[in-house]
This record gives C-alpha cells, sequence and structure tokens, in this order.
C-alpha cells in the first residue's frame, strides 16, 4: 500500500501519452456528502431521468444488482442474486483480502497522473464480482454520477468473472441537470477467469465542460469471453481513453463494440487495444463514428503475438455536419501465421440511398434518420437480447438528438 | 392516369429524353424495349423524381396532378412505385424493416409476403447487402408487395434471374398489375379486366417477362426518341429479327 501512495506521489505530474492536458487543479476533489439510499425510488427525479438515459433503471426491473455512486459517496450498493457480489471498493479492500490481490494489478499506478489521482484521492468505485459458476440472468447495473458543479470524481473498479461464471454489467455514467463541469477519472480492471464469459456495456451522457480520463486493462483466460461495448453520443468537453485487453489463455475471445457521436465543441479520442498473447485467441473492434461538428480520433491496436490467431478491426466514420473523424487503425503481427486485418471509412451519407427509401415513401430527414439509425446499428454476436434492446434504446434515445 | 407530354430530359449536359409522349390508362400496363443507353432507366428515374434526371421541357401529370417538379416521396405517396435493377446497400437496414416502412402506415404481413417470394431467410439481413442479381429482384417486389402502388415501374424484372424463379417473379409482377386468374376467381375475365386499375411500365431486354405478364401495348425507346407503339409481341419478334434500329423504321 506504502509502495502504491509512493509510486502514484511520484507520477501526479506525468502527463498522459495522448489527450489534451487536464489541469486537475481547477476541480475540487473534496468528499462530497450524499446519504445512502436504501430505496431507488427515492432519488430525486431529476437525477432519476438522468440515470435513465445513461441505462440505469431505478426500477430495478430486471438488474440483478446495483451500485451508485454520487459525486464522491456511494448511495446504494447490493446485489439481488446468490453467486454475485457488489460492493463498495474502499470496503472490500478493508474487508476482504483477495480484493487487495487486484487492486492495481492490470492499471498501473504511475501510467499518468490520472491514475496517480486515482490513487491518491480514491474516492470508492465498485467491485462487481460473480463467484465461480455463477450465471447472472439479468445485468448489474452500476452509475457514477456527477452532481456537484466542478467536482473531480476518482473512482476504482474491479470486475471479476471468477471461472465458468457469466456477468453482464450495464454501467451508465451522467450528470445532474445542474452541473456544469467536471472531471471523471475511473479506473477499471477487468479479469475474465477460465471459461467465464463478461458483457461489459458502458453508456457515456457527460454534458458539455465535463473533462473524462477512464483508465481500463483487462485480462481474459482460457476460454473466456469479453464483450466491451462503449456508447458515448452526447456532448463531452474532452474524453480520452485507450483500453487495452490481453488475451492470455488458449482460446480466449475480446470483441469491442464502440458508437461515438461527436457534437460540435466535443473531443473524443477513444481507442481500443487488444493484445493476443495465447494460441486461438480470436479478437474484434468494431467502431462506428459520427460526427456533426465535433472531433473524433477513433483509435484500435491489435497486437498479434503467437501464430494462429485472428483478428480483426473495423472503424467507420460518418460526417453529417462539419466536424473532424481521424480513424488510426492498426495492426502488429509479431510471428508467422498471424491473420489480422483492418478496414477505414469515412465518408458521408449516400444521396442514392436517400432516394431509395424516399422512393418508398420516406421524407428526406426520415430517410436520412433511418441511415443513420443502420449506421450505428451493430450486431454483437453473444450479447444477451435484453442488453442488445438495451443498447438499441440509448442509441435510439439520442439518435434522435443526431440530426 | 399518368400522362407525360413532350418530355426533355437531360442527365449533366446530355440530352437523355426528347419529346417524350406516353400515356398509360388505368389498368394499362406497357413495355418499354430499347437497346442499352437507349434512355429506358432515364425514363423511369424521370419518372420517379431522381432529381439529377433534370426536366428541361414538358410535363408529367400522374392522377391529374402535375408531378414534373415534385419531389421523389411525393410521388411515392401519390402512388408511384419502383422495381430498381441495382438499387443500393443500407448497412444496418433489415429487410424486415424496408418491407414495413414500404407499408407506410399499414400494417403488412411481412412474414407471410416474405414466404410467398421465398424471401424469408433474407429478412434479418441488411437489405441489398450481398445479394445476387436474382435476390435483389426478389427483394425489390416483396417492397411493392407492400406497397402496392398504382402506378408501378419495373426496370429488367427478369435480368439476373435463375430459371427457377422467373415464374415466380413473373407471376408476382402479374398478380401487382391485376393481370393474374387466381385472385377474385369468382368474377369473370372481362369484369376482372374492367375493375383492373394499377398501371405498369416494364422494361425488357429479353423479353421472357412477356411469356408471364400480357401487357396492352409495346413501345421502343432509341436514342431518347420514343415510338413505334404497337402490340408488345410483335415488336418483340421485329426487334428478334429485324434487330431495334429497322423496327423503330417500320413505324415511322
Amino acid at each position: 500500500m506504502r509502495n502504491l501512495s509512493e509510486r502514484a506521489r511520484e507520477a501526479r505530474d506525468k502527463k498522459a501519452a495522448i489527450g489534451p492536458d487536464v489541469d486537475l487543479a481547477t476541480f475540487t476533489a473534496e468528499p462530497v456528502r450524499h446519504d445512502y439510499v436504501p430505496d431507488l425510488k427515492r432519488l430525486p427525479e431529476k437525477d432519476r431521468l438522468r440515470m435513465i438515459q445513461a441505462g440505469i433503471d431505478t426500477a430495478e426491473s430486471g438488474r440483478s444488482g446495483t451500485y451508485i455512486q454520487m459525486d464522491t459517496a456511494v448511495v446504494h450498493s447490493h446485489a439481488r442474486q446468490e453467486g454475485l457480489e457488489v460492493i463498495p471498493i474502499k470496503e472490500a479492500l478493508k474487508k476482504y483480502e483477495w480484493a487487495r490481490e487486484y487492486y492495481w494489478k492490470l492499471v498501473s499506478v504511475d501510467a499518468d497522473k490520472y491514475t496517480a489521482a486515482a490513487e491518491l484521492h480514491l474516492h470508492d468505485g465498485y467491485v462487481i464480482r460473480a463467484l465461480p459458476g455463477a450465471k447472472a440472468v439479468w445485468p448489474v447495473q452500476a452509475c457514477l454520477y456527477l452532481d456537484k458543479d466542478n467536482i473531480s470524481q476518482y473512482v476504482h473498479n474491479l470486475i471479476i468473472a471468477e471461472e465458468g461464471s457469466e456477468l453482464h454489467v450495464i454501467t451508465g455514467c451522467a450528470t445532474s441537470p445542474n452541473l456544469k463541469r467536471g472531471l471523471h477519472v475511473g479506473i477499471s480492471e477487468f479479469f475474465v477467469k477460465k471459461n467465464a464469459k463478461l458483457s461489459f456495456t458502458m453508456i457515456h451522457h457527460w454534458a458539455e465542460e465535463v473533462m473524462v480520463r477512464p483508465r481500463s486493462v483487462g485480462i481474459v483466460e482460457e476460454g473466456g469471453l469479453f464483450l466491451n461495448n462503449y456508447i458515448c453520443m452526447k456532448p463531452v468537453k474532452s474524453l480520452q481513453m485507450y483500453p487495452t485487453t490481453h488475451l492470455v489463455g488458449k482460446g480466449a475471445v475480446a470483441r469491442f463494440y464502440s458508437i461515438l457521436v461527436g457534437t460540435p465543441g466535443s473531443e473524443m479520442d477513444v481507442g481500443g487495444r487488444i493484445f493476443l498473447e495465447a494460441e486461438d485467441t480470436r479478437a474484434e473492434i468494431i467502431a462506428r463514428a459520427i460526427t456533426n461538428g465535433g472531433k473524433i480520433i477513433n483509435r484500435g491496436d491489435l497486437i498479434g503475438e503467437v501464430a494462429g490467431v485472428k483478428a480483426h478491426l473495423e472503424c467507420k466514420g460518418l460526417i453529417l455536419n462539419g466536424g473532424i473523424i481521424h480513424a488510426i487503425p492498426e495492426l502488429q503481427g509479431k510471428v508467422d501465421g498471424v491473420e489480422m486485418s483492418h478496414e477505414a471509412a469515412v465518408g458521408k451519407i449516400a444521396q442514392e440511398e436517400i432516394m431509395y427509401l424516399m422512393s418508398r415513401g420516406l421524407s428526406e430527414e426520415e430517410a436520412t434518420s433511418t441511415i443513420v439509425r443502420g449506421f450505428l446499428s451493430v450486431d454483437i454476436p453473444g450479447l444477451p437480447p435484453q442488453l442488445k434492446a438495451e443498447i438499441d434504446r440509448a442509441v435510439d434515445l439520442s439518435s434522435k438528438d443526431v440530426m | 392516369m399518368l400522362l407525360i407530354e413532350d418530355l426533355q430530359v437531360k442527365l449533366g449536359e446530355r440530352e437523355v429524353l426528347r419529346h417524350i409522349d406516353l400515356q398509360i390508362n388505368p389498368g394499362e400496363t406497357h413495355i418499354l424495349f430499347g437497346p442499352n443507353g437507349s434512355g429506358k432507366t432515364s425514363l423511369l428515374m424521370t419518372i420517379m423524381g431522381y432529381p439529377q434526371y433534370r426536366v428541361t421541357a414538358g410535363k408529367i401529370t400522374f392522377k391529374g396532378v402535375d408531378i414534373t417538379n415534385a419531389p421523389i416521396n411525393e410521388r411515392s405517396k401519390l402512388g408511384i412505385g419502383m422495381s430498381y435493377q441495382r438499387p443500393p446497400t443500407v448497412n444496418g437496414l433489415k429487410t424486415k424493416q424496408m418491407v414495413q416502412i414500404c407499408g407506410g402506415d399499414r400494417k403488412v404481413d411481412t412474414e407471410g409476403m416474405a414466404a410467398r417470394m421465398n424471401f424469408t431467410d433474407f429478412l434479418e439481413r441488411d437489405i441489398n447487402a450481398g445479394f445476387s442479381g436474382g435476390e435483389i429482384k426478389r427483394s425489390e417486389l416483396l417492397q411493392l408487395m407492400a406497397q402496392e402502388p398504382d402506378l408501378l415501374l419495373f426496370d429488367e424484372p427478369e435480368s439476373g434471374v435463375d430459371l427457377e424463379n422467373i415464374s415466380l417473379i413473373g407471376s408476382t409482377i402479374s398478380k401487382l398489375l391485376q393481370r393474374d386468374f387466381q385472385t377474385q376467381p369468382g368474377k369473370t375475365q372481362v369484369q376482372r379486366k374492367k375493375e383492373r386499375t394499377k398501371m405498369g411500365l416494364i422494361i425488357t431486354h429479353t423479353g421472357f417477362i412477356l411469356d408471364y405478364v400480357t401487357a396492352d401495348k409495346g413501345q421502343v425507346l432509341f436514342n431518347g426518341v420514343l415510338s413505334c407503339s404497337n402490340n408488345p409481341t410483335d415488336i418483340f419478334n421485329c426487334i428478334k429479327v429485324m434487330g431495334y434500329e429497322e423496327c423503330v423504321k417500320c413505324a415511322i
């Protein structure tokens, strides 16, 4: 522990490799008091509405657990299914020896000033764990909420799917309607054990002056499957993240899907990196980006380290109404016998498609939004239908604003 | 009724249609013959309202409404529908959703219609994505079944269709144009013909479609000029023996 804080202190001014630098001192990291809310229905309506837009169902129908953190305080945390655990990380680190074995195991505490600050100011976060063989019937939901203006929120999350388990997590990040400026730094470490299946769907719903710096790394063991979905269709000042996953066991599979919409004034630098380190591993990164005035940098990096691995990267962008899309797909094959490919395209909506739909009776606007909706819909193999519906709902809610 | 009067059309700087006059009365189906590049598709696209086909003179009237400058979707709402030869792929838009779009506010039996078109397996696929020539034709007809237009424009409905599906395509077009003998079996031929309202304009290269669909008139489009209005089978036979150029001469 002493070692971690020492390393963090040394890295406290270390700038990140990519993304605009954030002056952390302009935000306040002081703890904010929010009372624990045993009954989610008693959350203020304005906050509940914001959470719903980020995929959080405060009625908890079709959820097997909930974690909600407002600013720096945990306001709700419990699991509703046997075999699943939902625990605030501070409590877990205090009570359970095993939690220490995962904490800062994959992400380096001294990677940059954000990881360092997350250690020095830790404002909780969640530990979601599926015990060996447990199969989650419904997804666990987690919400990291910014309420107090000018707050900086530092969280650390551990997501653990033990051997043979199946875990689905939907995590929504949102801000209160009166918050103007804020910073969210979230460390996430994913552990997908042997033959386990984890789907992690993150929906971001920030505000125009919010800075976001997630840092996440995952590891997938033999026969494991990790589905990582990310949706950000709302304004954000600056978002930079480059989640990384290591496939270390035979036959491990990782699939990353992201849907980004860049509104005017927003800057998003989002990537995905997967190391294929064991035989028969498979990786797929698929991104769909639309800008109507924002700047989107879409990175992807696949690293094939052993023969026989298969990996594909796909990045498609649509420029609807000004803005920039910068696609940076990278492939690194390090041995003979890897099979890796990428395809990237940036363009506009084809007039021919609009007119085809108009000849079937749609107006020009209806035709355009139908095409945009189609562009954003990606088939995610292995995702439970219920989560698929959740993603569709989030995309539908936001794609109306895109036009 | 579709009425086209002295229509002149440019595509870019090129004149593609010259002084076209055409009248299709309710219940009538016309066949449009012509060699490659003669302007057949241009005529259909102009009737449908594609803006790159610029009308420089003349007038198009449908159901008494001047649609010369109407946008595509207004023409569609008035009852004009088209079966395309090479429609674009719309990624992420399932065939099923497209059929429902065609149905508009009406509730359509997508599954049932797809089964009849031997197209059930394609409903969950993105529209036109990787479809073969014949699959495109079946998909287009399925969309028209849902759309139920009054004037149907077919751009080479038999091209790329294998023998197994040609009669399905033919009989479906026949039904869409109220020219089959199966529906309304209680009525006499004369009654059926009298009550027929659907109008059709079919482009054909091969003439195969004539084996399945009866038509009232044939027309030959040659170098952007519409000439030779006659019995479609007569025209087809003339073209087969004499070629387009000679056949056009016979009418002048």
